[in-house]
């Protein structure tokens, strides 16, 4: 007998005969949902985000390449390394960067590899959505913006819509129906890597981005 | 075989780092007790962690619900264990994961070396794992000659110290930053000594990242497996856990069978209950949900994704419906931070893998009671880890069952192996007639009567109670003596 049917057997054997009622979760989530307006959780995202030592930048549709682009001037970004195929990536293709060298991701990783470990400094990503509870960015991994892109360069950049931010995981992912098909990496990010494994001092920078910063477009209504 | 104390860093370094006998616990904690730096360290953390968790949970309500739904999340789950496991299983299959099943530590490590050896791997990073420090796995790859590294900066630093975590998500609690700064000169090619903790850790990240970028494998381990879309989740907050499990060709994850949730709304609550209670964060930096290997259109990814299903006398306490509770537990760590013997001795004393309360009721299933009777004992029953347990575990009744299993006389058929290990007659008798004597009003007075009136005979040695203690001695007369004098 494998070791699969032995331990499904001891289990099975000892299962109780009834299994218990499933649990409620709206139960705890639906006394606690706010109704809160898009620009309180905004708001919400934002100040838990920056706790967690992100930049938080409010801009527009129309302004964030340009804002982006003075980001990297002033971040003295070499490379930035962005999904060429996105609509996002689309638009920085037609966007002047001064002193910034833009590459967009081509082909697999195997290839590029040594170039995001040593040469790229910066990556932008799109994020999903975000939540407002915990101050999270939502980041699904696609062929156009793959896994490492977003773990590897040293400062990331994510391009967030405001109008996307749910008020908790929960919400997240019952709403949109996870369940129904998830990509390979779904991923919450809260703020650039970090440890407080020597004497619980905190430092940044660990093993991921040592920087996160957020462009929230759509936040009309927002004093910046 | 002795626990390596913290104030002795590397000197079994490379030697196996097999379980030490927890029959030595005494002789331990007396130590650790007696170290000054150690019982510093650790008050200064726990009081830190237990101040962090304390600001994350304002609104007693709804701590009191999400710990409910916690509990009944982990309940449900654990009442359909094996539907779970063989749909989790199917889900993976679909997705491209390859499964394991092991029984015990070997077979584990066996698993994951022939993986290794199918791929000629020379080095393995690995993500945090507790499963993997349970079945010995570096011990196991190194002996093999293949290399596994930790990743995780606290498992890296008690790593190169060749020591064992302190503590289930803070391994390296224990050490002063100047002993890592000592640890890192020494060990690292090219480095100086330097204390400054953002110093310590740039170093780190700069040895790791290169190995991630050599590796051949990634290790993790996993926080919640969703047994209907078949995706493994992963807290961190360093990064590493997503290198590990996205640079390499292969990724291979291991876990306990008791760690699958049927939905995969089911992580939401357990999620967020776990990084309060665990480091006092609203959120980890990284949560990190894999569903599978690379796919065809994927650019990234790794290429083979397998998971180690490990047993390892899980299946023991899932059989007694009390002790099944222990399966409940998602590792935050919460009752070692507010355990008062934890704050007092430390991680390494208890001579296990897991140390602290959740050790103490877990242990004894992995190992058996015969090594493992005394941890049971090493509780002041306070009840601090049942309170603050984001999953409601009873650990103080689950202490005193397994101090009755260790206790009592050897039965034909054992809830769990090792039973009766700590059996003495003589004792045992002491207590039976002990219990007589005092359930029965007549007996009781005539023994009060005897033993104020004969109090001059009490011995003055009480086995362990006069090794720190004056001897108990009956009062010169009953307080019902007393009270029938008041007028």
């Amino acid at each position: 007998m494998s070791a699969r049917d032995k331990i499904l057997g001891r289990l099975r054997a000892h299962m109780p005969a009834e299994a218990m009622m499933p649990p409620v979760l709206e139960a705890h989530y639906a006394p606690r949902a706010r109704g809160e307006s898009k620009a309180e959780r905004l708001r919400r995202f934002r100040t838990g985000i920056e706790g967690f030592q992100a930049q938080v930048h409010l801009t527009t549709e129309d302004d964030w390449p340009t804002l982006l682009s003075a980001l990297c001037a002033q971040k003295q970004v070499h490379t930035l390394m962005f999904g060429g195929l996105t609509p996002a990536g689309r638009r920085l293709m037609t966007t002047r960067f001064e002193t910034t060298v833009l590459r967009s991701w081509e082909g697999q990783v195997e290839t590029l590899k040594a170039d995001l470990f040593h040469r790229v400094d910066a990556a932008l990503t799109h994020a999903r959505g975000a939540i407002a509870e915990t101050g999270s960015l939502i980041l699904w991994s696609s062929p156009e913006e793959p896994r490492t892109l977003s773990l590897v360069p040293p400062l990331h950049f994510v391009l967030l819509d405001a109008a996307t931010i749910h008020p908790t995981f929960f919400d997240a992912l019952r709403y949109e129906n996870w369940a129904a098909g998830l990509p390979t990496n779904a991923l919450l990010v809260s703020g650039p890597s970090k440890t407080a494994d020597i004497q619980q001092t905190l430092a940044y920078g660990a093993h991921g981005p040592k920087e996160l910063i957020v462009l929230v477009i759509n936040a009309e209504g927002e004093a910046s | 075989m002795s626990v390596q104390t913290p104030s002795s860093p590397a000197s079994n370094a490379g030697q196996p780092l097999a379980f030490v006998s927890a029959q030595a616990l005494r002789e331990r904690m007396h130590e650790a007790v007696n170290d000054t730096h150690l019982r510093q360290s650790f008050r200064g953390a726990m009081d830190f962690l237990m101040a962090k968790r304390a600001v994350q949970f304002p609104d007693p309500e709804e701590l009191d619900s999400l710990r409910v739904l916690s509990e009944h999340i982990r309940q449900y789950s654990l009442s359909k264990l094996p539907d779970l496991l063989e749909q989790l299983e199917t889900s993976l299959v679909r997705n491209g994961v390859q499964v394991h099943w092991a029984e015990t530590p070997d077979e584990a490590n066996a698993i994951m070396l022939e993986i290794a050896r199918r791929h000629a791997a020379k080095l393995i990073v690995k993500g945090k794992s507790m499963v993997s420090e349970e079945i010995e796995f570096n011990h196991a790859m190194e002996a093999a000659g293949i290399g596994a590294l930790e990743s995780d900066m606290g498992e890296y630093i008690v790593q190169l110290a060749g020591e064992k975590p302190s503590h289930i998500i803070m391994p390296a609690i224990h050490q002063t930053k100047q002993q890592i700064a000592k640890l890192f000169a020494e060990h690292i090619p090219g480095v100086e000594y330097t204390d400054n903790v953002d110093a310590l850790i740039q170093i780190g990240r700069r040895v790791l990242r290169e190995k991630f970028e050599e590796a051949d494998i990634g290790l993790s381990g996993v926080n919640f497996a969703v047994a209907e879309t078949g995706t493994l989740c992963l807290v961190e907050n360093e990064g590493n856990g997503r290198m590990c499990t996205t640079v390499p060709k292969v990724h291979i994850a291991i876990t306990g069978i008791e760690k699958v949730v049927e939905k995969l709304e089911h992580v939401a609550p357990l999620f967020s209950i776990l990084t309060r209670s665990a480091t006092g964060q609203a959120v980890s930096t990284y949560f990190n949900m894999i569903t599978g290997p690379r796919r065809s259109t994927d650019q990234d990814g790794p290429e083979e994704v397998h998971l180690v299903l490990l047993d390892n006398g899980r299946s023991q306490a899932y059989a007694d419906e009390q002790l099944r509770k222990t399966l409940q537990c998602i590792r935050c760590g919460a009752c070692m931070n507010h355990c008062p013997v934890y704050t007092r001795i430390g991680g390494h004393a208890y001579g296990t893998t897991y140390p602290g309360p959740i050790g103490k009721i877990i242990s004894p299933h992995m190992m058996g009671l015969e090594q493992t009777h005394l941890l049971p004992t090493a509780s002041s029953l306070c009840g601090a880890c049942g309170e603050v347990c984001p999953v409601k575990i009873p650990i103080p009744e689950l202490l005193i069952r397994l101090r009755g299993e260790a206790q009592s006389a050897p039965r034909a058929d054992p809830a769990m192996v090792g039973q009766g290990a700590a059996y003495d007659p003589k004792i045992s008798l002491l207590w039976k007639m002990w219990a007589g004597l005092y359930s029965r009003p007549s007996t009781y007075r005539a023994f009060s009567w005897l033993a104020t009136r004969f109090r001059a005979l009490t011995p003055a040695r009480q086995r362990g109670w006069t090794a720190a203690r004056t001897p108990l001695k009956p009062a010169p007369r009953r307080l019902r003596d007393m009270l029938k004098d008041r007028t």
